[in-house]
């Protein structure tokens, strides 16, 4: 029985490693056709990592260690907390081990890691990409922890796992303080993400880069893991979304053999499909703020989380 | 008991929505947008009131909220939207204090509604006990809306938000007030209105624009 839950997990690990490129694409895909042009394949983001993995390294003749080793660090931060998130079951072991608290502590580290580096080689951009990234990030971060104390109250349990399966026995659809909660999550994934309100992913212009202006410097397998992770990051946020949010088929403790594990993975794709689809159209339909509207983009985040728990609190009551 | 706790549902999830139009308009630039929102709280006002009367059974409840509907959905975001469009001010957009911190102080204030409005709902029986501290939190945002803004095209439709407010705040403590004083109060609005829609052009001559800060400073001639 120990043995099957972390082969479990070992396989719910990889499934996200796996389909965290293909999250990318799709969400490209479906960006090229509300634009009207053409897509670029499904696979493009795969092919691009093996370009990247094939070419070799160049480095700024100043990179200290850390410029090198940050890439790796966050790779490891993102596969662990792919781990921790109970994207297909809750019966995981490191996602008993660690809450939800825990894993904005580690989405906080690599973000400290990602801006060590790009101010470590001493570039303007990258110094000034790492300070508009570490303001988006402070901003944001009371209103993700102010959105999971909503689910918190609800479950009344800090662990994802919990909170899955308080959410999976008892169902209220229409609960204010939940849609609260759950349209700020969607604006605090937008910004962390770095995507449009805030930033543009598929800008090339360095003056209004954020994560692009820190990441210029780095090349070959380097850009590539930073490129991965980068992906596992926006596939991790979708999938706290959904555990906090939209828990159906996720394989709660006890009812998860083949067949709910089978489902679940389903399920789970299902949802990636809409939720790609949905962050697709906001792009389209949006433009980029300019970075000086970002904590009134930010503030209102925090408003709808704190007005979800006092709604709670008066009308739950 | 299933349905009666639906629409007990349904209307926390319309109390919220006005509360949420309320920050909306806080936080609004745009005259036009404003208009726009005050007519979505107006509609929001509606189907509440048409949702406690159907619960409660009361056929006065109906005749209100049709009024509302009228009133505070149709025919003043009309009105608004010519004056707006008469006096020029399709893209006035004011320069505001920091929009974050009007939020915050937003915040403060709901949480003080809440807090006022905890022993005042311990009291009442009605169904929509629970959403009188958001009728209130409406009420202070509102006022809160008049303070900040400067132009009086704005600080109207602060005013009448406000009453939008009051109107919810009766009907989820008392299931509304009688129909007499309704009607006054809805002829009141309409007059009060026609009378600032003068004032606005009267102000506009006299100063050149719809900013009120000219009306601070006396001057002798």
């Amino acid at each position: 029985m120990k043995t099957l839950t972390f082969v479990r997990q070992f396989g719910e690990v990889l499934l996200a490693i796996a389909i965290a490129p293909l999250f990318a694409g799709w969400i490209a895909q479906c960006r090229a056709w509300l634009q009207n042009r053409s897509a670029p394949p499904l696979v493009q983001p795969y092919r691009m990592l093996r370009k990247l993995f094939q070419k070799d390294v160049a480095l700024a003749a100043d990179a200290s260690r850390l410029f090198r080793a940050t890439p790796y660090v966050l790779f490891g931060t993102m596969v662990l907390a792919a781990a921790i998130i109970p994207s297909i079951a809750t019966d995981l072991p490191f996602a008993q081990a660690a809450d939800a608290i825990a894993l904005i502590g580690l989405f906080a580290t690599a973000r400290v890691f990602l801006s060590l580096a790009a101010m470590d080689i001493g570039t303007a951009f990258g110094s000034m990409g790492a300070r508009r990234d570490m303001m988006i990030g402070f901003l944001a971060e009371p209103a993700l922890l102010m959105v999971l104390f909503n689910a918190f109250l609800f479950s009344g349990s800090t662990a994802l796992p919990g909170v899955v399966e308080a959410s999976a026995t008892h169902g209220s659809f229409i609960d204010p303080s939940l849609i609260f909660a759950a349209i700020a999550f969607l604006m605090v994934l937008l910004a962390e993400n770095a995507r449009i309100p805030i930033d543009n992913p598929a800008t090339h212009l360095e003056l209004t880069m954020i994560h692009e202006a820190m990441v210029l410097e780095y090349s070959a397998r380097h850009l590539a893991l930073v490129e991965w992770s980068s992906d596992l990051k926006l596939l991790n946020y979708a999938c706290i979304g959904f555990a906090l949010f939209l828990p159906w088929g996720i394989a709660t403790h006890g009812a998860d053999g083949t067949a709910a594990l089978a489902l679940a993975a389903v399920a789970l794709l299902a949802k990636l499909v809409v939720a790609g689809g949905i962050f697709a159209l906001i792009e389209s339909l949006s433009a980029k703020l300019r970075i000086f509207r970002a904590p009134e983009y930010l503030a209102t985040a925090f408003l709808l989380a704190v007005l979800g728990l006092l709604v709670h609190l008066l009308l739950g009551a | 008991m299933h349905r009666s706790q639906l629409i007990a549902e349904s209307l926390n999830l319309l109390a919220a929505s006005l509360l949420l139009i309320s920050f909306a308009m806080l936080s609004r630039r745009r005259t036009q947008r404003l208009i726009t929102l005050f007519a979505w709280q107006g509609a929001v006002l509606f189907l509440s009131t048409i949702l406690v009367a159907y619960s409660a059974g009361l056929t006065e409840l109906y005749a209100s909220a049709a009024l509302t509907l009228l009133l505070k959905v149709i025919v003043l975001p009309w009105i608004l939207h010519r004056l707006v469009r008469k006096l020029g001010a399709q893209w006035d957009s004011e320069p505001l204090v920091n929009i974050p911190t009007t939020m915050l102080v937003g915040l403060a204030l709901v949480i003080f509604a809440f807090g006022l409005a905890q022993p005042i709902s311990q009291m009442a029986t009605t169904i929509t006990r629970n959403t009188i501290g958001i009728a209130l939190a409406v009420i202070f945002l509102a006022f809160l809306m008049m303070i900040t803004r400067r132009k009086a095209i704005t600080q109207v439709i602060g005013f009448l938000a406000m009453e939008n407010g009051l109107f919810f705040a009766a009907t989820s403590a008392t299931y509304g007030m009688p129909m007499v004083i309704e009607l006054g109060i809805a002829l009141d609005l309409l007059v009060g209105f026609f009378i600032l829609g003068i004032f606005f052009f009267q102000i506009r001559e006299q100063f050149d624009s719809l900013d009120l800060s000219h009306l601070e400073s006396l001057r002798e001639e």
